[in-house]
């Protein structure tokens, strides 16, 4: 399998670089595939990692000896309005008070880079071009506002910090391996909670603090099985699935009480 | 990027993939089930043994057995309005085998249990309604808990001490007395009545429908059959001989949660029949050895026993209102993706 995925890395070098020649002129450029543009997610399924590789192709116009690349991936997946709730002791129970709406944020979100991204760019930088879970933007309904909050906004901390117990947040410094000082790699971590849809995924690469150049690319997650059939069902025809649970439930009883009949 | 197509790495990493950096979770692969509705997976054996383990008390104390499985299910991290919703089928599967056995036995009073049946359906319809009512205000999750623990303590704590009152009378030498007809009651001075003949009684219909209407609203919201509930009820208020008391409560059981998946289905799409079916398979069959063991049992015992086991739950739900939880946040998703 390692020899597999090796002889598939090399092979993208090869094409990667003769796809390269007929783009227009620019220092660096960006060449990044993943190793799945379609990724199906059966009953079975229990978290799987794509592969990102890809290599930064230089031309005549790059500085010479050029070679401390950093690289920031980040992965998006679907957005969706979420909810926050904090629980308080009311009455003596602990029941659900306040709580904040998060607007069209990512379901699935995942930051990369081969070195902590303080090192990799100022935090001026960090901030503009959302490098870390801590300058992502994340818009929450405040009063009749939109706007994202300080990283230490008790609900937006509690809220990425569940989001990362899930494993549907992610942050991870040392990530994306250099092969070679420009041939890079990196794995994207699908944990079986994944949420369907289409993935975006950014790749910037960085030099002596500064953005150089940036690149996109897309995969897809789809359900496909039983388990979606009836997801899908429950959904569009809820009279025709309830009858079927129903009469699954009486069937159910039905063969119970032939099998265990005593006399 | 015209050289993707046979870079693709292969569609489904066997065990070998891991080498190559792909991480494969091999303690989690075996005896996964995906919940579709639940969104979660699940231990398929854990399921089933919850579902046999309800089974058996339920057939042992002739309930329907929602008020531990919708519990259990929370427990373990399903979210309670789909526990609530999948139940429901769950409670209907044992039911219906549970009523053919008294059907056969005779032990069904069909005149009462259609008068019940005409409170239970409107209860039931009135109770998914205030279920969407309450998951759209965010307070659902809170008022199941809630309702648990009033209603299971309270249940719990009257049937506990009946029997043991009961099982000290026995012990006294004394004649266990359920003070059959005419010791009291505004109930028997109702209008309506009606002869119940195959449990022996002449009562109003209006105390029947009320009860089966309160019986399919709280079944509706808590995912309870409500026989524990029931059950009592109709023996000490309406005075329905033991004889039919439990084949009769597992017809208005079977009715109301049939009727209650149907519209929990159409309304809210939180039924999970994957989750559903699993649960039935081993509910049925444990229920058939639970009826066994039931019958070999003496009345009060059971009742003290059955008194214990709704406590102990209504407590546990208490327990987890009350002590402070291991994180104040919670994230629900409201819409918007897919």
């Amino acid at each position: 399998m390692s020899g597999r995925v090796l002889c598939a890395v090399f092979a993208a070098m090869i094409a990667l670089g003769a796809a390269g020649i007929a783009q227009p002129a620019r220092a660096e450029r960006l060449i990044v595939s993943v190793s799945n543009h379609r990724v199906t997610v059966t009953p079975a399924y229990s978290g799987e990692e794509l592969v990102l590789f890809g290599s930064v192709e230089k031309d005549a116009s790059t500085p010479p000896g050029r070679n401390n690349y950093d690289l920031v991936v980040t992965v998006i997946g679907p957005r969706a309005d979420m909810v926050t709730r904090r629980k308080e002791r009311k009455f003596g129970i602990w029941i659900n008070t306040d709580y904040r709406e998060f607007i069209q944020v990512p379901t699935y979100l995942a930051l990369f880079s081969n070195r902590p991204f303080d090192a990799i760019a100022s935090p001026d930088v960090e901030r503009r071009q959302q490098l870390g879970l801590n300058n992502v933007l994340l818009t929450q309904r405040v009063g009749t506002d939109y706007a994202d909050v300080v990283p230490n906004d008790a609900f937006r901390s509690a809220f990425v910090r569940l989001r990362r117990e899930q494993g549907l947040y992610r942050e991870e410094t040392s990530a994306v391996t250099f092969l070679t000082p420009t041939l890079f790699r990196t794995g994207i971590p699908l944990p079986a909670a994944v949420p369907i849809g289409t993935y975006k995924v950014e790749i910037k690469l960085f030099a002596d603090g500064a953005l150089i150049t940036r690149t996109d690319t897309a995969f897809d997650i789809v359900k496909v099985g039983f388990e979606q059939f009836v997801a899908t069902a429950a959904r569009q025809d809820g009279l025709v699935y309830g009858l079927f649970t129903a009469f699954m439930a009486l069937m159910a009883g039905w063969m119970a009480s032939v099998v265990f009949r005593k006399d | 990027m015209q050289g993707c197509g046979f870079l693709r790495a292969p569609k489904k990493p066997g065990p070998g993939a891991v080498s190559a950096g792909l991480t494969v979770h091999p303690e989690t692969t075996r005896v996964q089930l995906y919940l579709p509705i639940a969104d979660i997976p699940v231990n398929i054996f854990l399921i089933l043994a919850m579902g046999a383990a309800v089974g058996f008390v339920s057939g042992m104390f002739g309930i329907g057995g929602g008020f531990l499985m919708t519990p259990l299910l929370i427990f373990i991290g399903i979210a309670p309005s789909v526990a609530v919703a999948s139940v429901a089928s769950h409670i209907a599967a044992s039911s219906f085998s549970g009523a053919i056995t008294y059907w056969r036995r005779r032990a069904i009073d069909p005149a009462l249990a259609l008068v019940l049946l005409c409170g239970g359906t409107i209860g039931t319809a009135l109770g998914v309604w205030t279920f969407t009512l309450l998951r759209s205000l965010g307070q659902l999750d809170l008022m199941i808990a809630l309702s648990y623990v009033v209603l299971l303590t309270t249940v719990g704590g009257l049937m506990f001490w009946e029997g043991l009152r009961s099982m000290l009378r026995v012990r006294r030498g004394m004649a266990v007395s359920l003070r059959r007809s005419g010791s009291h009651g505004w109930v028997h001075g109702l209008p309506f009545k009606m002869r119940f003949k195959r449990s022996k009684i002449y009562l109003s219909v209006i105390p029947v429908i009320g009860v089966g209407l309160i019986i399919g609203f709280i079944g509706a919201i808590m995912g309870i059959g409500g026989g524990f509930i029931l059950v009592p009820i109709m023996i000490y208020f309406l005075r329905v001989p033991t004889s039919t008391v439990i084949g009769t409560s597992m017809v208005l059981t079977l009715v109301t949660m049939v009727f209650a998946t149907l519209l929990h289905a159409i309304t809210n799409h939180l039924v999970d029949a994957v989750l559903a079916l699993v649960l039935m398979t081993g509910g049925v069959t444990g229920a058939q050895f639970g009826a066994r063991a039931g019958q070999k049992i003496r009345g009060e015992h059971l009742r003290l026993l059955l008194g214990l086991l709704i406590l102990a739950v209504g407590i546990r739900f208490a327990y987890e209102l009350v002590i402070r939880p291991d994180d104040l946040f919670t994230i629900r998703q409201t819409g918007g993706a897919v």
